[in-house]
């Protein structure tokens, strides 16, 4: 059963003396790379005029202030407005100015999205990823297909580098969400239902008429897919899916009967402002449950206290899911994500800082939440 | 083998434990009374796909061995003790589990177990009614001859998806004679009253039924929305805003509120108290829960005495221990419901010209109250001075009447659509234009209790109708 979940070669269980030492060596290095962080985006000579105006603002220097990940109290919540109602030249650090940037969107089903500008993260996120994923599941040479929301955001240049880096090529099947959520806010669900037919439809062709040995796709859409042809039948080794929360018994599914306990499930976490988490080995023996790491140093994520939200929840508590992403492109202290999440335990040498687990959208429990929907 | 039981999904009848179970708890404590196992909306999604193999297996079967299967069942369903979610479950621990999640008064569900246990004894008579006496070997070889006419009935579908509600166990009636028909069901349980329905497959099952033809998904709301999208022809439970979003729907029968109503006429006003009794029994039986009780009363005059006489019969309805004999009123096992039914009639009694009969009666005490931690609302009968006011044709589930004055003449003009019309009258012109109002679709001419009804006459559409078409045919024998 687990040999098809998703497995991380480097990812096995680590002896609480061996975890110990790393979860330390793990925080140091956090707390090293925030400084050169803050070192970078608040000097005048590598640093954005959005944070070096913050800075003046503010009266106070966090080059001076906050020196460990402790500290990143600090500073309040970053307001995902500022992406929106900013101009993006002002978030281009120094040492990248003349240099033409990437724009990520994200949101958008209404007005102006957000907007994240970028070079060269996203090539660094997916590197690091890809030496997490298994050759044998996911085949260097082998192309895959993305089929989900491309257009403005990060996920569709990433995954070509994905499989450029690993030596295949990419094709794509775009699935516009803001449309979706539309159609399904307004009850229009034979139309929903229309468009995702047509995105599966246009998906089929591809996957039938030429060699794909991967597929990143949203949970729904795999579903979807699954319906119309058997996944492992049609040469797809591995399945890197994201995009939305998967309860263990929607993982159990994908991975027994839509991914026919053959083709290797590897779920993920991420969106255009973190990069992506990795995902601890899911097995029927954990009843599929998955535990998310951020790309620690270059993001972390902290589960906190909704109510107050500079309180961390103990281990196995739900709390809001908070962002701070730390590369020289972004800087972004503390950002509330719309989720909530277990806080789960360091877990191995290479994932030896907290773990997300069981994510879902924050406030779920309370009210109805339009989610899901590709 | 844990005493609270683990409702499965049954997946063509296969049984199917998921990693997502929903505890319900019994009312107003923090003990489990049930675990049931969720299906995943993909799960449900693409079970869909394969419904045509269970229709094959039920087709196989002849419709009298199915008639003869249903029999049993109701016996079983009635007196055996059948296995639901791991739990031996006789009918006294039927009756104690559904009104330990849905609220409803032992007496309550043991009348409507009574029903079911009619239906299925009687379901030859049903399938009589429902397709006009037809052979049913016709539905057996596809074809056949009746009074010297070829007959050809095929099925419009390969399941039978049903999205049921938590709030009346009577209601799974409805879907009972699919499995006669042939046509496999796809059932959704509400989310306290996964019983019933388990309760029936079960007897089926224990009488030989093929477990293919039986899919059980508790399920999100997105689940739902599977069955509702796939299934050939799909029954659903809602209010009025569910039957406009279905309108044009033909595969959906909504079965939403009844708008049932009694009609009195010039000739028989002045005799109203002759019908008292009729009156309280069209308004309380079932606790005021179904949508054939009686939710507006228009007379010509004495509207005032009518509604008062009424108010004081039904102000005997008390909220009771749920085991006690005489219990007859429900209780809401969600709250909010009770303070929103509450805080409507509040809110349309604002509007002049509305008296509430009952809260005299009760010397003005609230008629939202709790016993054992249950939420109950008292009946309640408000006369109204016109068919505009916002009471006037408004229903709630609990017992709930509005009483109206209306000059007969005008009646048929204003009713709109009616479930079931009881129409106290003697007068041959009148019952003419009765028999002729297409707003009204069981009629019962003469002090007849609104909420008494022949299985063999549906009274809200006819299920063979729906699930099945009628074809032209010419077969060639061989020479």
């Amino acid at each position: 059963m687990s040999q098809a979940v998703a497995a991380p070669p480097s990812s096995t269980p680590s002896s609480a003396a061996e975890l110990e030492g790393a979860v330390a060596r793990a925080r140091e290095a956090l707390d090293q790379h925030l400084r050169e962080i803050l070192q970078w985006h608040f000097s005048p000579e590598t640093g954005c005029p959005f944070w070096l105006d913050w800075m003046e603002r503010a009266g106070w220097d966090p080059r001076q202030e906050v020196r460990t990940y402790d500290d990143i109290h600090r500073f309040d919540h970053f307001q995902d407005e500022w992406l929106r109602d900013e101009p993006n030249e002002r978030f281009v650090p120094k040492a990248f100015e003349g240099r033409p940037f990437n724009v990520f969107e994200t949101g958008g089903t209404t007005g102006l999205p957000k907007q994240r500008v970028g070079w060269d993260d996203y090539k660094h996120d997916y590197e690091q990823f890809s030496a997490s994923l298994d050759d044998e599941a996911f085949p260097r040479g082998g192309n895959w297909i993305m089929v989900g929301p491309t257009g403005p955001r990060r996920l569709r240049l990433a995954i070509e580098h994905l499989a450029n880096f690993r030596g295949g090529s990419c094709y794509f099947i775009d699935l516009d969400p803001r449309w979706v959520k539309k159609l399904i806010t307004k009850g229009h669900y034979d139309q929903a239902e229309a468009y995702q037919r047509h995105v599966i439809d246009q998906a089929v062709e591809i996957i039938k008429h030429r060699n794909i040995s991967c597929l990143f796709t949203t949970p729904k859409l795999l579903e979807g897919l699954a319906e119309r042809i058997s996944i492992p039948s049609q040469g797809i080794r591995g399945v890197f899916c994201g995009g939305t929360s998967m309860p263990p018994q929607m993982v159990r599914f994908l991975v027994e009967e839509v991914c026919e306990n053959q083709t290797r499930f590897v779920p993920t976490y991420g969106n255009t402002l973190m990069g992506l988490a990795h995902s601890k080995p899911v097995t029927a023996e954990e009843g599929y449950s998955i535990t998310y790491y951020a790309p620690q140093p270059r993001a972390a994520l902290r589960i906190v206290n909704p109510d107050n939200t500079a309180e961390t929840v103990d281990y196995d508590s739900y709390g809001r899911v908070e962002l701070t992403t730390l590369t020289r492109e972004f800087f972004m202290p503390r950002f509330l994500e719309r989720d909530e999440a277990l806080r789960c335990r360091p877990y191995s040498v290479d994932y030896a800082w907290d773990g997300v687990g069981n994510v879902r959208p924050f406030g779920v429990m309370e009210k109805k939440i339009v989610e899901g929907v590709y | 083998m844990s005493s609270v039981p683990h409702i499965p999904i049954l997946r063509h009848g296969r049984e199917y434990h998921s990693l997502d179970v929903n505890e319900v708890p019994v009312i107003g404590s923090d003990r489990t009374a049930v675990r049931v196992s969720m299906a995943n909306s993909g799960l449900v999604r693409r079970d869909l796909l394969e419904m045509r193999q269970a229709r094959n297996v039920l087709r196989d079967i002849p419709t009298a061995d199915l008639i003869a299967m249903a029999r049993q069942a109701g016996r079983h369903f009635l007196e055996d003790e059948l296995e639901i979610g791991g739990v031996m479950q006789g009918p006294d621990d039927y009756v104690r589990h559904l009104s330990s999640t849905s609220g409803l008064p032992h007496t309550l569900i043991r009348m409507n177990m009574k029903k079911l246990g009619q239906l299925f004894k009687d379901m030859d008579q049903v399938m009589g009614g429902l397709t006009r006496g037809l052979d049913l070997s016709v539905i057996d070889r596809g074809y056949g001859e009746q009074g010297g006419v070829p007959m050809s009935f095929s099925a419009v579908t390969d399941s039978l998806g049903v999205v049921l509600p938590s709030n009346s166990p009577a209601v799974n009636a409805l879907w009972m004679p699919s499995i006669i028909m042939k046509v496999p069901v796809v059932l959704k349980p509400g989310r306290e009253e996964p019983w019933t329905p388990m309760r029936v497959i079960q007897a089926f099952l224990k009488a030989g039924a093929p477990a293919e033809a039986f899919s059980f998904y508790p399920t999100s709301h997105d689940g739902a929305q599977g069955i509702i999208r796939r299934c050939g022809r799909v029954m659903v439970f809602g209010d009025d805003r569910t039957v406009g979003q279905y309108a044009t729907d033909p595969r959906v029968e909504v079965h939403g509120t009844g708008h049932t109503k009694i009609l009195f006429g010039e000739d028989k006003i002045d005799d109203w108290q002759s019908c008292l009794d009729m009156l309280v029994e069209s308004v309380s039986a079932n606790s005021g829960r179904s949508c054939i009780n009686t939710s507006a009363i228009l007379v010509p005059r004495h509207g005032a005495e009518i509604a008062r006489a009424l108010a004081e019969r039904l102000a005997s309805m008390q909220p009771r221990a749920a085991d006690d004999p005489g219990a007859n009123l429900s209780g809401f096992a969600n709250p909010a419901m009770a303070d929103y039914i509450d805080g409507a009639i509040d809110e349309g009694l604002k509007t002049p010209g509305a008296v509430d009969h009952s809260a005299v009666v009760r010397a003005g005490s609230p008629r939202r109250v709790e016993r054992d931690n249950m939420n109950y609302l008292l009946p309640t009968v408000v006369e109204v001075n016109g068919w505009d006011h916002p009471l006037a044709n408004r229903e709630f589930l609990f017992p709930f009447t509005s009483v109206v004055e209306m000059p007969q003449a005008e009646m048929l003009e204003q009713i709109g659509y009616t479930l079931v019309g009881t129409a106290i009258t003697g007068d041959k012109a009148w019952i003419t234009e009765l028999l002729d109002c297409p707003d009204i679709e069981r009629l019962n001419v003469g002090a007849w209790p609104t909420n008494r009804i022949d299985w063999n006459q549906p009274h809200e559409g006819n299920l063979f109708d729906f699930l099945y078409k009628r074809r032209a045919i010419h077969v060639q024998t061989a020479a």
